[in-house]
């Protein structure tokens, strides 16, 4: 089958690699008719994730058609299904709670050991992203194996089209978890640092549970103005001082609860971003975490400050002080995507959310190094690039 | 008894290291001898000296009843199922051997099953003449709150003198501990979702 594949850092090719097998009893082969390149694919074509060997297969935004299946995987042949970024048994402690981003069972127990080092325990196994959460094979590809298919895969009926439903997979629970996560309440006012995709859902969600207002802050003008469409306001970093145009749109009080959707990959010339992103560029472990410190500044006393974005190690000059002291309440982690995507599906079919406005670019799975090009270097325009294996190449 | 007598038997350092005894080993093991002593079982010591023998465990909660993963440890076509580079087990009454794979060949360890409370706890012991001294244990324990069953596993071994090739050094880096360890989590995945996880895309993989 062909596939794209990460070779080094800003190096992806699409190349032709043996076809998944039914390895397990609970699996499904699903041929992938939708998949699209994730914000945090860009972390991976960064160089900045650790864990990845040279040939694995990235993807991890995918759905498709059923075409095999194991003695005890509950799906059929022919299912069209749309599968979750993680990869959770359903079984265990963790799943029972609901918390699949945190499943004991689908991580090989061979590749927890670095997780658990980094991290004290290690963590559910995903597709497409380090070998630190599996290294399972993604769905940028034409055909993905899909363990614990009984549990993860979310059947779609067939009068939906793929773009609306594709982004159940990641995205639109990661947005959805992120506003759930700000425990929005009457009259609050959110503030979302970062409109790419997961950011602009989060902006969708907040006023979706009832927000007040919804303030959103990037320095891109196109996604500034898809934010505008969804009906936050914005504030362009480059034009404003944030904190105090924060203090100055919440009658001197400060958002209620602040979002962080930029995670590790933060840009602007506030020196400790440019102090983060050297010691990231040097690899001395150092994440970059400037929006995160702005966020924590910028919330309210005793406020809410959700994290969405992702972060995979250690940070400097974090200020624990102002969490300390202002008594801020912090929620996070990878999205528990199986917990969200019947009720969001729902909301889709009902017309109460659409998530194709977000989609900017269309390219054959032949194209995808072009799409990792323009979504990493220009960033204004492409906001989100959806792959069909099989199409055309483009010119 | 102490810590420090380097010929403390095998026998006596596993019972140490049993639940009731734990926290005995855990004083004995305090390098300040004034300090009062810690709940932690003994092997998690920051000093530890077992007189000579290597002692691994590793505590994992698996959602199932004592007696499905008393059964799974009691039946030694289970065991090869999750212990990885294990060959073999043959059971003859109380005498078990267990067949290693190694990058030489198979190493055979005899032993015999000295503890066998059903659905509580199982230890072996090597069988004099063995080529390593070793003693394994299992122990099953209610989780709270209905969280399962709480399994813990531990391994005290020493080479045997004047045999060239510690079974250890054998294994060829292989870590006792993370082996160990791993084994009781293919344990898990194997008990709760019925299969081990791989992110193998092919069987041959």
């Amino acid at each position: 089958m062909r596939a794209l594949t990460w070779h080094g850092k800003h190096d992806v090719r699409v190349d032709t690699v043996p076809d998944p097998e039914i390895v397990n009893p609970r699996d499904a082969i699903i041929e992938v008719t939708a998949t699209a390149i994730c914000g945090s694919d860009l972390h991976l074509y960064d160089g900045v994730i650790p864990g990845l060997v040279p040939g694995d297969i990235l993807g991890h935004e995918f759905m498709g058609r059923v075409v095999e299946t194991g003695p005890k995987s509950t799906l059929k042949k022919g299912d069209r299904v749309v599968v979750p970024f993680t990869i959770s048994c359903g079984a265990c402690f963790f799943c029972q709670q609901q918390q699949f981003s945190a499943c004991d069972n689908s991580n090989p127990v061979e590749k927890q050991e670095a997780s658990e080092l980094l991290y004290g325990h290690p963590m559910s196994g995903l597709f497409g992203y380090s070998h630190m959460t599996g290294g399972y094979p993604g769905g940028q590809a034409e055909y993905v194996r899909v363990p614990f298919s009984d549990v993860g895969p979310i059947v779609v009926p067939d009068g939906v089209s793929d773009e609306q439903v594709l982004f159940l997979s990641d995205i639109l629970p990661t947005g959805w978890m992120a506003a759930e996560n700000a425990d929005i309440q009457d009259g609050d006012t959110v503030a979302v640092w970062g409109c790419g995709p997961v950011g602009l859902f989060a902006i969708q969600s907040a006023l979706l549970m009832g927000a007040h207002q919804v303030i959103a802050i990037d320095h891109y003008p196109g996604r500034l103005d898809l934010a505008r469409k969804l009906g936050a306001k914005v504030i362009d970093y480059t034009q404003t001082h944030v904190l105090e145009a924060l203090m100055e749109m919440t009658g001197g009080i400060g958002p209620d609860a602040v979002i962080d959707a930029v995670g590790m990959e933060s840009h602007g010339f506030a020196p400790d971003r440019i102090m983060d992103a050297l010691k990231q560029k040097v690899g001395i472990g150092a994440d970059n975490v400037h929006a995160l410190r702005m966020a924590l500044m910028a919330v309210r006393k005793g406020g809410r400050v959700s994290i969405p974005g992702v972060y995979g190690g250690l940070a400097d000059k974090f200020p624990i002080g102002a969490l300390m002291e202002k008594g801020l309440q912090i929620r996070t982690g990878q999205t528990h995507v199986q917990k969200y995507t019947r009720q969001l599906l729902h909301r889709i079919l009902e017309g109460e959310i659409d998530t194709t406005f977000l989609i900017s670019h269309r390219l054959s799975l032949e194209d995808a190094p072009t799409g990792y090009r323009n979504f990493h270097g220009n960033q204004d325009e492409w906001t989100k690039v959806v792959l069909t294996p099989g199409a055309a190449r483009g010119t | 008894m102490t810590r420090r007598s380097p010929d403390l038997p095998l026998a006596a350092t596993v019972l140490a290291l049993s639940i009731g005894a734990g926290l005995a080993v855990g004083k004995a093991m305090q390098s300040n001898p004034k300090r009062p002593h810690d709940s932690a079982p003994g092997r998690t010591a920051r000093r530890s000296s077992f007189g000579g023998y290597q002692v691994v465990g590793r505590t994992v909660t698996i959602k199932a009843p004592r007696s499905r993963i008393y059964e799974m440890w009691r039946n030694p076509d289970h065991l090869t199922d999750f212990m990885e580079g294990l060959a073999a087990v043959q059971v003859n009454g109380n005498d078990v051997t267990w067949v290693i794979d190694t990058p030489d060949g198979h190493l055979s360890i005899e032993t015999r099953l000295v503890e066998d409370r059903r659905d509580e706890a199982l230890a072996w012991r090597s069988v004099e003449g063995a080529e390593v001294e070793i003693e394994a244990k299992v122990q099953l324990r209610d989780a709270p709150a209905g969280r399962g069953t709480e399994v813990e596993a531990h391994i005290a071994w020493r080479p045997r003198a004047g045999i060239v090739g510690q079974w250890a050094a054998r294994l060829r880096g292989t870590d006792p501990k993370i082996r160990g360890k791993q084994d009781l989590k293919r344990l898990k995945m194997l008990l709760e979702t019925g299969e081990i996880a791989t992110s193998a895309n092919r069987k041959a993989d």
